[in-house]
């Protein structure tokens, strides 16, 4: 199977070991993983801020680049959603302001084999245990778009559950957003920044260790959060807790 | 041009995708739902209306006809009611054994008259279980809507199992809009400090249900 | 604090303050988390749920699409059920009728049922400005009332208050406005509703007109439908010899039988409750039950120019039953004051701007009140995307293009202030169109990597405030990519 690693932009420039974490992992479970080297954004930040307009010819690029691939993978919940939410309504509104069908056709290609990264490890591989080793106290956090976009569901923590040495400690009010939310970040900075010190504080009640997701943005908001409240936990991406192993574990 | 003509005009004109061939009412609308909710006996549905009434704070009762107007009798002296309003139309029987005056709906009587009555005993249309609720409808037996309303202290007769249905969607279909409705589901409550629940504020603050049959 | 909300600050600076208010932040968690919890509860007793929250918003869906029709319908019916029904285009016009209607009953005081309606329209200021006094009913409408407040929720419009505060506007204020509140009043929920009760009684008894909205009107039937929990909306509806209800053209539904849903999907919904104490229904009038006279009063005032937006239309779906206000993150932060409008929470988000248009500072800035997370799409009982709502709100605030505003198409300019934004999106867009730019820009990062701060000064304070900037990594993962072919050549 051709499988595309649609890394997102974020990861490429501020997280390459996730995208590091990915190709070890999905190469360990047999899947030949490409990085076409013309990606770059899936116009996510364009279009939640209002410019949609802006975000259709990063749309049309991104097709253009991944579309050959049988199935596209991605470590982020939320552009994940991006392709296969909002790429159909990006040309539903095209046709509803009479520009024709050429943007629903040029996107429709990559919209139903995007997958984000464990719904791809679940259900088109199959597997729950992906013989990762990761001897630490973990949290879940469940982002939004994730959760309530793609509707990942229990993926992520079935998949954690399988970890050996892993002990996950549940995260209460887990489906409240962390308060990340693109440019509200910084549009709504108070309101934001409030919402992230409850995600940590919640977190830390846990117990845990390290707070993991499957998205590197909000892990951002949540890590900065952190380290700057001087709080004792780090933030760590799911691929790459899903890609250590005994061998060569991650810290 | 009338504000009449001036928003419909404006309705139809914001309506401009709409085609003339949509779908009409009867498609467009999926009923995808249930008509009730379990599969229950006649016995259990009243069951789940008295486990129902209770958990919102009414005070339920079950009697027979032989029974019942002992039973109104000691709710009513056990309130220390010494008068009680009655609807045109409530079974004589029912007050057969109260000595608390019986005090007449007259259409003259003012709103302040009736705040000097101590209790009302109605009958009521159609109950639902699944919900905890009464439905009157000011047939003769319940009277206009001020007589539940006004008095603290109401005591609602229904007949069961005939009165009692499952669920609001079978409610509705023995209702009669013509008629004015008020569904009663507890005594009167609040869920407006701090968005927690306390029972008693301007409709009657006792409600005490007789499950009769 | 004014009782109108003429002049807000933007949703940002308004929140801002409120976050900084550790009462208020206690109030709202406390309140917001009980009822969450609640819903939920309520929600999961019906294995049906999500066909009921289908059929609801396909009834209003096809009722929006045919809303000349069902007006028409529902005109016919009241007035064959011995009603009378006026139309306003806007609050003005609304306030108008209202008020001539109360001036020819030649009284000059009117009781109130709670009503979000009436409170869009601020009819209570129109009719004090023509000598009547107007006396809201519901508990929390009261506290608002009493305590020169305005409205924070839409069900619990004094939500920001917790019991001691509630008892302490009750022993202050009540004296002023009629039965003083008791010498000896607690704060204990039950003791300030008993003081509400006996604070308003009088009010009741005496009525000669009352004042409610509509929950929904029936357009088969010409039924009304209020829907309550303390009576005081019956004592409103019934003791009273004349009733006017100004109601929202968007409540309709066409039959009778749809009742059987949103009956079932409102009160677990908004209060968490299987049903809700008190629901009273009305066709018109009826001999010698109720009041003589009956006014409804259809309200458009942006209702019409909401519906002409294909994409915002289905807002006007809302049954207000302000579930996504409870579930919103934002809203439990930043409260019901920061919104500017009657209409806080979520659906405010997307309901003001298209009511009142994104003209003012606060309507164009309420489209960003939101992390996009979608919790409030999760609950509401009629499905409104609501985050598709805010990203197409957002589009018109930063594009402009076409809308209607009082029923005229009109042009709408890019608001001002996002010159900045404009040009960095745009500079963006370019750069991700040329995947060499993208590269370059990224080694340039990591080339200075250790010149970078974990704070940053001016605009960029918006982040760093509160949170550290990431560091940069040594080489952007595309560099490592073809250095190693993916690993293959070694991971060094």
């Amino acid at each position: 199977m051709r499988v595309a690693l649609f890394l997102t932009c974020v990861n490429d420039t501020l997280y390459p070991d996730t995208g590091r974490a990915v190709v070890k992992l999905l190469t360990r479970l047999g899947v030949d993983v490409d990085f076409p080297m013309d990606q770059t954004c899936c116009g996510q930040a364009h279009y939640n801020t209002g410019y949609r307009h802006e975000a259709e010819p990063l749309a049309r690029h991104f097709s253009d680049v991944f579309r050959d691939y049988e199935a596209i993978v991605t470590p982020s919940g939320s552009c994940g959603a991006m392709v296969r939410e909002l790429y159909p309504r990006l040309g539903e509104r095209a046709r509803a302001e009479g520009r024709g069908d050429g943007l629903a056709r040029a996107l429709a290609p990559v919209v139903p084999k995007t997958y984000e990264l464990t719904e791809f490890l679940v259900d088109v591989l199959g597997v729950t245990d992906v013989g990762a080793y990761y001897p630490h106290k973990v949290t879940y956090h469940p982002t939004c778009h994730g959760l309530r976009g793609l509707g990942l569901g229990d993926r992520p923590r079935r998949l954690l559950k399988a970890v050996q040495g892993l002990e996950l400690a549940e995260l209460p009010g887990a489906a409240e957003c962390c308060g990340f939310g693109g440019t509200f970040a910084v549009k709504n900075a108070a309101v934001s920044a409030a919402m992230g010190v409850d995600k940590v504080r919640d977190a830390e009640a846990t117990g845990a260790e390290v707070l993991c997701a499957a998205d590197n943005s909000c892990l951002m908001h949540i890590g900065g959060t952190m380290s700057r409240l001087g709080s004792g936990m780090r933030p760590v991406h799911i691929a790459e807790i899903l890609a250590s192993t005994e061998e060569e574990p991650a810290v | 041009m009338n504000s009449r003509e001036r928003i419909l005009g404006r309705v139809r004109r914001a309506l401009a995708d709409v085609t003339p061939d949509e779908r009409p009412y009867e498609q467009a609308v999926p009923r995808d739902y249930l008509r009730a909710h379990g599969e229950r006996t006649a016995g259990e549905t009243v069951d789940l209306l008295a486990e129902n009434l209770a958990d919102y704070r009414a005070i339920v009762h079950r009697t027979d006809a032989e029974e019942l107007p002992t039973l109104v009798m000691r709710l009513l002296a056990a309130h220390g009611s010494r008068e009680v309003l009655v609807p045109p139309g409530l079974p004589e029987e029912w007050l057969a054994a109260t000595d608390a005056v019986r005090v007449p709906d007259a259409p003259a009587d003012t709103a302040g008259r009736l705040d000097r009555v101590d209790s009302v005993v109605t009958g009521c249309a159609v109950a639902i279980a699944e919900t905890g609720t009464l439905v009157l409808d000011g047939s003769p037996d319940q009277g206009r809507r001020r007589v539940s309303l006004i008095p603290d202290h109401h005591i609602c007769v229904v007949r069961v199992p005939d009165q009692v249905v499952s669920s609001v969607p079978q409610a509705l279909e023995r209702l009669d809009p013509a008629r004015p409705l008020t569904w009663i589901s507890g005594p009167s409550a609040t869920s407006d400090i701090e968005l927690d629940r306390v029972e008693g504020v301007h409709g009657p603050r006792t409600l005490e249900v007789i499950l009769f049959g | 604090m004014s009782a109108t909300f003429v002049g807000m600050p933007a949703f940002p600076e308004a929140a801002r303050e409120a976050v900084r208010n550790p009462t208020l932040r206690g109030n709202l968690r406390h309140a917001t988390h009980t009822i969450r919890a609640k819903r939920a509860r309520a929600v999961g007793e019906l294995s049906d749920w999500a066909g009921l929250r289908e059929a609801g918003r396909r009834i209003k869906d096809h009722t929006l699409r045919h809303l000349d029709r069902y007006l028409e319908q529902l005109e016919e019916s009241v007035t064959a059920a011995g009603g009378t029904v006026h139309w306003a285009a806007d609050a003005e016009e609304a306030n108008r009728i209202v008020t001539e209607l109360v001036r020819a009953t030649g009284e000059s005081e009117v009781v109130k049922v709670k009503s979000m309606a009436t409170q869009e329209i601020e009819l209570n200021e129109a009719l004090a400005a023509a000598g009547i006094r107007a006396y809201e009913t519901d508990l929390a409408e009261l506290i608002v009332q009493l305590g020169k407040d305005r409205p924070s929720h839409i069900l619990v419009p004094a939500i920001h208050r917790n019991r001691g505060e509630i008892r302490d506007i009750f022993a202050r204020e009540m004296r002023e406005w009629g039965r003083p509140a008791p010498e000896d009043l607690t704060d204990t929920p039950a003791d300030l509703a008993e003081a509400a009760r006996l604070h308003l009684r009088e009010k009741f008894l005496r009525a000669k007109v009352g004042i409610s909205g509509a929950n929904f009107m029936v357009a088969e039937t010409g039924t009304l439908v209020v829907v309550e929990s303390e009576g005081n909306g019956r004592m409103c509806l019934t003791l009273p010899e004349t009733l006017i209800s100004v109601v929202g053209i968007e409540k309709i539904v066409p039959t009778w039988r749809d009742l059987e849903v949103f009956l079932q999907t409102l009160p677990r919904s908004s209060t968490a409750e299987r049903m809700n104490p008190y629901t009273s229904m009305w066709t018109g009038t009826t001999d010698e039950d109720g009041p003589r006279a009956f006014h409804l009063v259809l309200l458009d005032n942006g209702r019409t120019d909401t519906l002409a937006d294909t994409v915002g239309r289905q807002a006007l779906r809302c049954i207000r039953c302000s579930a996504c206000l409870n579930v919103c993150p934002v809203y439990e932060r930043a409260g019901g004051h920061a919104y500017g409008s009657v209409y806080p929470g979520p659906i405010g988000a997307i309901l003001s701007p298209q009511l009142r248009g994104t003209g003012s500072e606060i309507d164009a800035s309420l489209p960003y009140a939101s992390s996009l997370c979608g919790a409030c799409y999760e609950v509401c009982p009629v499905a409104i995307d609501i985050p598709e709502v805010l990203v197409h709100l957002r589009e018109r605030v930063v594009e402009g293009g076409p809308a209607v505003r009082r029923g005229n198409k009109v042009l709408l300019k890019p608001a001002k202030g996002h010159a900045a934004e404009r040009a960095a999106m745009r500079a963006a867009r370019w750069a991700f169109a040329h995947p060499g730019a993208l590269r370059a820009g990224q080694r340039l990062a990591s080339r200075t990597r250790r010149l970078h701060p974990r704070t940053l000064p001016g605009p960029g304070r918006a982040w760093s405030g509160a949170r550290d900037l990431p560091a940069v990594p040594p080489e952007p993962f595309r560099d490592w990519w073809q250095r190693t072919r993916g690993g293959k050549d070694g991971d060094r």
